[in-house]
């Protein structure tokens, strides 16, 4: 077939553009727009520059919420990543335990999020729960309304039967993708089940296991609707994150310039930790810059 | 280094197999003699990588026994064995360099380092990897990856054999045959015994001192590539070997004859005295394309009638009929095929006798 110039070809982009235009950058430029201005009411306005920006930077109940989203998403990262590798690799890899398996694990992820904390609630409370009662019933008193440290603990278990499957899944993909061959070659070079693991299934699961990084990186990290349920961000301030804070300041309050300009920030935050990770997790053990053996 | 006896092997997928198509492997008696280089050839599906995979350890047969020398090693896992195996696709250990894959089986065997840094040198100057040893493995071609799995094996002194399962598909054609000769050179320097899987009979026949022909879970034949080419004993081995395959013509015996259309192709003597002892529903005459010449004056003749010529360059491939059959020959480059060539004749010490797909003599 034939080439031609055609310049009114850039027309079949029009939809693509207005789609992306409505659903993505209209929204965006109009928090830029709020992020810039201090809003009174309608028609009134007063062009503010970087004023809100300056206001949230410094604003250390901001920075409380920031250093309590670090901890909970490195918590997350650092349990999830594991527990899911240990639990794909436990899987069964053939017969009829596969598909039940799958359908186990795939549960969770299937249930709305506010379902979710709902759910969690009534597990863990003291009087009815079945997990609350059991544990207080053995002597540990245990309330996550009440106490910092329980509500963290609850978040966290929450958190981490919600998600771990998502990682199991990506891992079990990853690792019934490796060909037989390679199994069979770590046996004749009479490889250990830890050298197999090593050397073969975790460079082989690189791919899948950065998906899963920056997935549980980015959701945990916005995360908003489970602990707003389960805890509303309490006791006091112990479960306030990121996204609960930006809701209390946007919603609660109505303080849209200084929401706005937080949402900037908490975007590229997002964007950088995000761009890091997958630079970090594309060049570990190649050798590429060091790691490895 | 070891003499390799498979005794009365078979092995079937299924768990219970209860007719003849449930058998991957039908049951076989074989032995590959210590220092040798075998080839098994066959088609997709006809066992060769079961049979393999038997020996290897990573498939335990559904019956008999596998013997290295004289030990029993059936019920060895694919370690305890001391073979080494190359696969179709290269495996290498893409975190490592090309001299810690090297050491890697011998690092698992707590050698010690001395002698792993002496070894992993050895054999990256036999490979002609020495240049590459401290880049990443999968930094490199297909064929030096593939060297690398190869390597694994010749690191360890006491691999008993090398296996081979296709190891050339992946590789360029041009540097299959720098590949091959590489081979060649390891088997005549350190005698190891080798068997190598493939489909290619040009691989096969160049590769092995023998090679076995196999299908449908059987092997046919096993035999130096001129037996295999001379003496097929199966109809199987004739069409599979050779490049057109043996042209088989339906006959008759009478007296001490074959005939094919009305036409006699005597026989000789220990031929008839063989097919009377074994009665037969049908006869084929088997003769290669290679020894029916269009010019020649003596031995048995046929009546053909030519239809195409195809010139491949080095040789001419004429189709012909006999009757109702079609005969290819091989003819010379330089010689002139004129279309109304009416007969050929037959090379008579290279004419066989099929009765019913077998050979017959």
């Amino acid at each position: 077939m034939d080439k031609w110039q055609d310049n009114r070809a850039w027309f079949m982009v029009l939809p693509v553009f207005a789609i992306v235009a409505i659903s993505a950058i209209i929204p965006l430029m109009t928090v830029v727009n709020y992020s810039v201005q201090d809003i009174f009411g309608p028609g009134q306005r007063v062009f503010v520059g970087t004023e809100w920006f300056k206001e949230v930077l410094t604003n250390s109940r901001l920075h409380d919420a920031f250093i309590r989203q670090l901890i909970f998403s490195t918590l997350v990262l650092v349990i999830e990543i594991p527990l899911g590798v240990l639990v794909a690799l436990a899987l069964p890899k053939r017969g009829w335990g596969v598909p039940v398996s799958l359908v186990l694990l795939a549960l969770p992820l299937l249930i709305p999020w506010n379902v979710i904390g709902t759910i969690w609630i009534i597990f863990t409370r003291p009087d009815i729960g079945l997990f609350g009662a059991a544990i207080n019933g053995l002597g540990i008193s245990f309330d996550h309304t009440a106490n910092p440290l329980d509500a963290w603990v609850t978040v966290m278990l929450m958190e981490v039967w919600h998600w771990t499957p998502l990682v199991v899944l990506l891992a079990y993909a990853g690792l019934r993708a490796i060909p037989e061959a390679y199994f069979q070659a770590a046996r004749i070079d009479g490889a250990s089940a830890w050298a197999t693991f090593r050397y073969i299934q975790l460079p082989k699961m690189r791919g899948v296991l950065t998906i899963a990084v920056l997935l549980r990186f980015m959701d945990s990290f916005l995360i908003y609707a489970e602990p707003f349920v389960l805890t509303g961000g309490g006791p006091g301030n112990a479960t306030t994150f990121l996204s609960i804070h930006l809701v209390k300041m946007a919603v609660g309050q109505f303080d849209l310039g200084p929401a706005a300009a937080f949402s900037l920030i908490y975007f590229l935050i997002v964007l950088l930790f995000s761009w890091l990770f997958y630079q970090a997790l594309q060049n570990v053990g190649t050798g590429d810059k060091g790691g490895g053996r | 280094m070891a003499r390799i006896h498979l005794d009365g092997i078979a092995h079937s997928y299924s768990p219970s197999p209860e007719s003849d198509p449930d058998w991957a492997l039908k049951a076989l008696d074989q032995v590959w003699e210590h220092g040798g280089a075998y080839a098994l050839l066959g088609p997709s599906g006809c066992g060769k990588t079961t049979l393999l995979n038997v020996i290897s350890g990573l498939v335990t047969p559904t019956q008999g026994r596998v013997l290295f020398d004289e030990t029993d090693v059936t019920g060895l896992a694919t370690e305890q064995r001391n073979i080494a195996q190359v696969f179709q696709f290269p495996v290498i250990y893409d975190t490592m360099t090309v001299a810690e894959n090297l050491a890697f089986p011998l690092r698992n065997r707590s050698v010690d380092e001395g002698t792993v840094k002496t070894r992993v040198a050895e054999v990256a100057e036999l490979l002609d990897l020495s240049g590459d040893l401290n880049k990443r493995a999968r930094r490199l071609t297909a064929d030096a990856k593939q060297k690398i799995s190869l390597g694994r094996g010749l690191v360890r002194s006491d691999v008993a054999a090398i296996l081979f399962d296709e190891p050339l598909t992946v590789i360029d054609p041009h540097l299959k045959w720098q590949l091959r000769r590489k081979l060649k050179q390891i088997h005549e320097r350190f005698k190891l015994t080798l068997v190598y899987v493939t489909h290619d009979q040009n691989e096969a026949l160049t590769f092995a001192d023998r090679v076995a022909v196999m299908q449908g879970g059987r092997i046919l034949q096993v035999g130096t590539p001129q037996e295999l080419f001379e003496a097929p004993v199966h109809r199987y081995v004739g069409f599979f070997i050779g490049s057109p395959g043996m042209n088989f013509l339906p006959c008759a015996l009478d007296g001490g004859d074959a005939v094919v259309q009305g036409q006699r192709v005597p026989l000789g003597p220990d031929v008839l005295a063989a097919a009377a002892k074994r009665p037969a529903q049908a006869y084929e005459l088997g003769v290669r394309p290679e020894f029916i010449t269009l010019d020649g004056e003596t031995g048995p003749r046929l009546d053909i009638s030519v239809g195409k010529v195809e010139d491949l360059g080095n040789f001419k491939i004429v189709t012909a009929s006999v009757g109702e059959h079609r005969l290819k020959i091989k003819a010379p480059e330089h010689q002139s095929v004129a279309p109304d060539i009416a007969a050929v004749r037959l090379r008579p010490d290279m004419v066989r006798l099929y009765a019913d797909g077998e050979l017959v003599g």
